[in-house]
């Protein structure tokens, strides 16, 4: 017979506002294997942790409901202090009687007896509870990051300083994603280059970080501690190993395009590096611009290359890599000109996004830093800047507050005060978002020092008239159409995830909001974590973030990571599925409604009288099985449990709730 | 009757609705206005009854019915009160086409470049979208709301020089011209100027209610693009306005002379 001990916490008045919290205790100690029932205000708090920890010594107890929140919330923390009490912890059932219950009734009378049938069920679970002791597994301690910007780099210094291998997973040729675009930053104005290029450099030269550059992770097998990644490289046609990074084949180059880098202001050859501070310093070719490679004629890099490094026939490369971890760091896109015809952006070349205006501000930039406007480098005297271009707009299909741009516009408006004394800077803005430290006075300075005319309203349309492009739009706060005759326009487009970055989550099983950013395992306490075990979140992937938010966020990841590396072996959650092989009929329904792929098939060798038969039944991997249930109910035979939830547990608190004892009438 | 013999020639038969009413006007933006659908409702189910898709000349007309057709398909609460107040059955079974589109995706532009006779040649021509004919967007999914192609296309086909010009998809001023005359010959004169600026000769729209504003407008403008309904200019292309002027169908003035 267990002996059961019941705790009904009143969550201040979260739950006893509704509950009548001693009538559960009172009830609870009335079913049969319970010998100790109480209540307390905050049971989650040390003080109710040690009332539980006193019972369970005191009363032998060796069976807990803890009638509170919902598990996601606690259970961990109430498993933890039985287990301090030295109770095993699969000993421990929650009752949800917080969101289940409280939260959602208004009847205090049948609240309180549905949260006495909400108990008596998890009573029934408990006495069928057997102790579980976790399986051991080990680990590589190894880590992947996939994204070389500010926060990919960040995570793998940080990984990597603390005694672990990193290999960094970078799509494009060089490391320093978009604050390599960025000229200066908020709110201090320091020059983005100074604090990210020897970041870069750092990144290149330490002894434990791998880089793999034009390359993209492809596929994600295994689980926690024991990832195995297929990474797959593009070809530069550049052999970097003996390339020295003399760029005399970018100086001959014939062939230019618009560079991507420079959001096509500038120009950029078929063969050369993003920027000159690009690390690693290694060129690559542009295969489409390429005329060796589009129409077999040219090959100048080639001759002229004074170590032959130049290689035509480069293939992609596929290789695999074993890791323990894995953080993603992807970064963000802006909305494109296909959502912007009424600000005739795409259309207009003087009508440009913020990426592009850091480009002009950037003393590398196509304009050596110099304001001059796309069409006609004439230095402009009227900008107006358009914020909130996509964000906030559900009809955009983006709901959400883009988060830097009011920053980063009040940071454009002022440097180009500074750059254009005599030119005057428009804004178009719905609130002004500000918060952060420095972040307000920042924008009041633009306001109060660099003479930015802030306009409270949205604009209806942009269109060229006279050389001007006309920006229409309406100041709500003066009650007035307006109209501008600007020189150039600057949209604050909507930051967005990375291209492929829906794809990406479908390989690494993480998934993403209705916008494409990636879910974190709680939005408050587990911010850089997924809810898959050993897959970790930095930046700009998990939703629009700026430098300093992206950094602290990217060391939060790496120390998790290192947290995790810090164990020799991982234990692994013992609530996972398990087979009855002597009532497996070998039919393996349930290896294809595993969602984690954990479920294989088997050849058991039996003795039948005195000959040896082998049939197949299914096995279960315990590092991948996440414990989710969907084989045990797919299994004809009944043969497939989980643990701790067993089907016979299930029945027992289906049957308890049919009951409804505690019901009033 | 110019659209009427036009399709005639490209072998597309229209039936005049027997017994129509006014579209209504305005599709209404309450609700709880189901007495203003009443009408195009009437509408719909006539052409429901007679077997046969609705084809509209007017960009106004297509805003209202195209919407009430979607919204009577999607709400049956408020296509029972339409069924009883009106006494007929329809739930959206019909569609409802502007004739622009029958032309575009019926006949097809280049089939109706095959059949012009009087080609426009290289008159420059604004087209004049408005608002009725893109907006809502999702609702009448009719081309691109800022960036619309249809109009110039069909210019095209017959021969004329479509001009783009920023103000192509902004409002004429509406039915403000009851209210506040002011209004919208400000509105309408933004229009024939941006498009005077582009160096359009003509003007053409799909919209009694735009060809009114714009009237209205250019009369205190000093040489406006001359303004034509897209019928018009299609009925001169295909040769048909020799027909209607022969039996008196074409009035006066209505086709401005080439020049």
């Amino acid at each position: 017979m267990r002996r059961i001990g019941v705790f009904v916490c009143s969550c201040g008045l979260n739950i006893a506002g509704r509950v009548d919290v001693q009538k559960v205790t009172d009830a609870a100690a009335g079913i049969p294997g319970v010998v100790h029932s109480e209540n307390y205000k905050y049971m989650c708090s040390e003080p109710g942790q040690n009332l539980i920890a006193d019972a369970i010594r005191q009363k032998r107890l060796d069976g807990l409901v803890v009638a509170a929140c919902s598990p996601a919330m606690h259970e961990l923390t109430f498993r933890s202090a039985a287990k301090l009490a030295g109770l095993n912890p699969y000993m421990v059932q929650m009752a949800n009687i917080r969101e289940h219950c409280s939260w959602v009734h208004r009847d205090e009378e049948q609240a309180t007896a549905k949260a006495t049938d909400i108990v008596r069920a998890a009573v029934e679970k408990v006495r069928r509870d057997q102790p579980l002791e976790p399986t051991r597994i080990p680990l590589t301690k190894k880590a992947l990051v996939i994204g070389g910007g500010i926060a990919g780099m960040q995570s793998a210094l940080d990984i990597a300083d603390a005694g672990y291998d990193v290999v960094l997973v970078e799509k494009d040729a060089t490391i320093g994603g978009r604050m390599a675009q960025l000229s200066e930053t908020f709110p201090t104005l320091d020059c983005a280059s100074c604090i990210l290029t020897p970041k870069m450099a750092e990144v290149a030269r330490h002894p434990r970080i791998q880089l793999a550059m034009c390359s993209r992770v492809t596929q994600v097998a295994g689980y926690v501690g024991n990832f195995t990644v297929q990474i797959t490289q593009a070809p530069t046609y550049v052999d970097w190993e003996k390339c020295i990074g003399c760029m005399d084949c970018q100086e001959r180059c014939p062939s230019r395009l618009p560079s991507e880098f420079d959001r096509g202001l500038g120009k950029r050859k078929a063969i050369g590096v993003d920027f000159p501070q690009a690390v690693p310093n290694r060129p690559v070719i542009k295969a489409d611009h390429c005329l060796y490679l589009q129409k077999g004629r040219c090959g100048i890099c080639e001759k002229i290359c004074p170590v032959e490094a130049v290689d035509f026939q480069q293939q992609e490369k596929v290789w695999e890599e074993e890791v323990g971890a894995i953080i993603v760091a992807t970064g963000f896109d802006v909305l494109g000109a296909e959502a912007f015809a009424e600000y005739g952006y795409g259309q207009y070349p003087d009508v440009i996004d913020s990426l592009a205006y850091e480009r002009l501000n950037s003393s590398s930039g196509p304009t050596e830093g110099v304001i001059r406007r796309p069409s006609d480098g004439e230095i402009p005297k009227e900008v107006v800047f358009i914020q909130c271009a996509g964000s906030r707009d559900p009809d955009k299909g983006k709901a959400y507050c883009s988060k830097i741009c009011c920053m980063y516009t009040a940071k454009h408006a002022t440097l180009y005060r500074h750059k254009v004394p005599d030119g005057q800077a428009y804004i178009f803005y719905m609130d002004i978002r500000a918060g952060g430290k420095g972040y307000e006075e920042f924008v009041q300075r633009a306001v109060e020092q660099d003479g930015a005319l802030y306009l409270r309203g949205r604009v209806s349309r942009v269109y060229e008239e006279d050389g001007k492009i006309v920006v229409k739009g309406v100041d709500t706060l003066a009650g007035e159409n307006i109209e501008i005759a600007a020189d150039l326009v600057v949209l604050a487009s909507a930051v967005t995830p990375r291209t492929g970055a829906r794809e990406l989550a479908q390989v690494l099983k993480v998934p993403a909001d209705q916008d494409g950013f990636y879910n974190e395992a709680h939005p408050k306490l587990r911010p850089v974590e997924t809810v898959t075990a050993g897959v970790y979140l930095a930046g700009a992937v998990a939703g629009p973030r700026d430098i300093p938010e992206a950094v602290a966020n990217a060391s939060g990841a790496a120390a998790k990571v290192a947290v995790l590396f810090s164990n020799d072996e991982l234990e692994n959650e013992p609530l996972i599925a398990a087979v009855d092989e002597s009532k497996c009929s070998g039919c393996l329904w349930c290896v294809p409604v595993c969602p984690f792929d954990a479920i294989e098939e088997k050849e058991l060798i039996e003795r039948v009288g005195s000959k040896e038969v082998t049939r197949p039944v299914a096995t279960v991997n315990a590092g991948l099985c996440q414990g989710c249930g969907a084989c045990s109910v797919a299994c004809r035979d009944g043969a497939m449990n989980l643990k701790g939830f067993t089907n016979e547990q299930i029945l027992a608190e289906v049957e308890a709730l049919c009951l409804m004892t505690g019901s009033p009438e | 009757m110019t659209a009427r013999e036009s399709a005639r020639c490209l072998g597309i038969s229209l039936e005049e609705l027997e017994d129509w009413q006014c579209c209504g006007a305005v599709f209404p933006l309450a609700t709880d206005a189901i007495i203003n659908l009443a009408s195009p409702f009437r509408t719909l189910a006539s052409a429901h009854q007679a077997g046969a898709d609705l084809v509209t000349l007017c960009s106004g007309c297509l805003n209202v019915l195209r919407r009430t057709n979607k919204l009577v398909a999607a709400d049956a609460e408020i296509r029972k009160k339409l069924e009883d107040f009106v006494e007929m059955k329809y739930a959206g079974e019909r569609k409802v086409f502007h004739l622009l589109e029958v032309l575009r995706d019926e006949t097809g532009f280049d089939q109706l470049q095959k059949k012009v006779v009087h080609p426009l040649d290289d008159v420059t021509v604004a087209p004049y979208y408005g608002c009725l004919l893109l907006r809502p967007a999702e609702d009448m999914a009719f081309d691109h709301p800022d960036k619309p192609v249809i109009m110039g296309e069909f210019l095209r086909a017959l021969g004329a020089k479509p001009v783009s010009y920023p103000f192509q998809t902004e409002c004429c001023g509406s039915y403000l011209s009851v209210s506040s005359v002011d209004s919208t010959r400000q509105a309408a004169s933004a229009v024939l100027k941006s498009a005077q600026a582009a160096g359009a000769q003509w003007l053409v729209t799909s919209c009694p209610t735009c060809l009114y504003n714009l009237e209205l407008a250019a009369e205190s403008l000093d040489e406006p693009p001359r303004l034509v309904y897209f019928t018009q200019l299609l009925a001169h292309a295909l040769g048909v306005d020799a027909y209607l002027e022969e039996n008196g169908a074409l009035a006066k003035n209505v086709m401005p002379e080439v020049n």
